[in-house]
């Protein structure tokens, strides 16, 4: 049965009609046209579709858009800012982040919101958020590598650094 | 995934009238973790979907004399991180932490896992462990019942119809007590555990053992509290001798389910393995003095 369903995608507002059962990651995908975001193993212990909703990382394959009706939704596609790529996207590519690509929209927003949480992360702290984001390709250390300096890289910026 | 008509009612009284409404063909729905993916499998097909995310009134983690209140609606993450439990009760913290991973558990409550009835789940055991009761609310107002005897059956729990999961109780830990949450994660860290095992101990001046509590999970089709290994050490002193006599009782308690992460003989043992660990790593984090 359809319904309406208002989301903030990426800072755009969209009110959508749509079957109750559309999970987010389609709603993103084919309903607004977002195709970052990736659906991989449909359970939600991948971490390919990550997104942020109002700011916490959900995984959309296993979330109803019903269910976020009047959520703020962040993307792969949202974080780049003034045509900037967000340090985590642009530590990615510096330091081996990815090979195929098909799990990175979701290691990077799992990246960004680790760093928002916790801007000055250990090693083993990357990995126990981190590890929730399956790559079959890197082996991890270049996401691991990715990340450290993508925190590095903001903490300077922002002068809380060293 | 069959199509369904979704609520999203803001109020409790709001979903009392949805059950008492739709009653079978509903299924309430709190993160939706567990329910999407059933759902998605076709193991649920409800026809009518009750969203809890704008019932705003049960997300709050308090204070009271009897131990921490809970709202069912709290995430996972959200209790993980909560100062009030990491002094208070530190087993729940360490519990929730050993869940899944970080995005679950920001979706995930406490209420909705509880619900699920799930014999795999860690909090079960650790809350158990420390005596912990379910408020369960209806039209016609509370019903509270023991944790311990709201497993009924295998993903079937006590919950009623027109209940709903309101609070989750959790008495203050017994004084100089220790405890320990152990999950044996051989395959990934993000796994369900092979066996899980929780344990408080708090002993006599003396050292023998005051009380004693050893509960498992994954272990068959409810959480199982190991009474007869609690008994044989209750009184007794604290030595290894005892603590491994115990433990082998854990055995006659478990009744696991053969799965990929190893047959029902491989999972006795090994509750047999990580009682004993739990409940020495629990005696060892008691605090000194006491």
């Amino acid at each position: 049965m359809n319904l309406k369903v208002r989301l903030k995608i990426n800072g755009a507002d969209h009110e959508l009609d749509i079957p109750a059962r559309r999970l987010l990651v389609d709603c993103i995908r084919y309903d607004i046209g977002l195709t970052g975001t990736k659906e991989s193993c449909s359970v939600g212990v991948c971490g390919a579709c990550a997104v942020l909703v109002d700011g916490e990382m959900y995984a959309s394959c296993i979330t109803l858009a019903a269910a976020v009706d009047g959520a703020e939704i962040t993307t792969i596609e949202g974080i780049a800012e003034n045509g900037n790529l967000h340090p985590v996207q642009q530590a990615f590519i510096d330091h081996g982040g990815f090979q195929c690509g098909i799990c990175t929209p979701g290691q990077v927003i799992a990246a960004k919101s680790l760093l928002e949480e916790n801007p000055t992360p250990t090693e083993d702290e990357i990995k126990e958020y981190m590890m929730g984001n399956l790559c079959r390709c890197t082996g991890y250390y270049g996401i691991l590598n990715s990340i450290a300096a993508a925190a590095e890289t903001i903490n300077k910026a922002s002068g809380s650094g060293e | 995934m069959i199509d369904f008509e979704y609520h999203a009612p803001t109020s409790l009284d709001q979903v009392f009238d949805l059950l008492d409404k739709y009653g079978d063909d509903s299924r309430v729905m709190a993160g939706g973790t567990a329910l999407v993916i059933q759902m998605k499998q076709r193991l649920s097909q409800p026809g009518h979907v009750i969203g809890m995310r704008r019932v705003g009134s049960l997300n709050a983690i308090e204070s009271t004399p009897e131990g921490l209140r809970i709202g069912a609606l709290c995430t996972q993450r959200q209790i993980e991180n909560s100062e009030l439990v990491g002094k208070e009760v530190p087993l729940v913290a360490d519990t929730f932490r050993k869940v899944a991973t970080p995005r679950i558990r920001n979706m995930a409550t406490i209420g909705g896992g509880l619900v699920n009835g799930d014999p795999n789940q860690d909090p079960p055991p650790s809350l158990i462990a420390l005596g912990a009761s379910a408020v369960m609310t209806s039209k016609s107002g509370d019903r509270v019942v023991l944790l311990e005897e709201f497993f009924i059956d295998y993903y079937e729990t006590d919950v009623q119809p027109g209940e709903i999961l309101t609070n989750v109780m959790v008495p203050h830990a017994p004084a100089g007590s220790g405890s320990v949450y152990l999950k044996f994660l051989p395959r990934t860290a993000d796994d369900y555990g092979t066996v899980n095992v929780a344990a408080v101990v708090s002993k006599e001046q003396d050292g023998t053992c005051k009380d004693v509590r050893i509960v498992l999970g994954a272990a068959g089709v409810t959480p199982i509290r190991a009474k007869d290994a609690e008994d044989a050490l209750r009184g007794k002193p604290l030595t290894d001798e005892n603590i491994r006599a115990a433990a082998v009782l854990v055995k006659d308690a478990v009744d696991p389910l053969e799965d990929f992460r190893g047959s029902a003989d491989y999972k006795t043992d090994m509750a047999e393995v990580f009682a004993r660990r739990a409940v020495e790593q629990a005696m060892a984090a008691i605090p000194a003095g006491s």
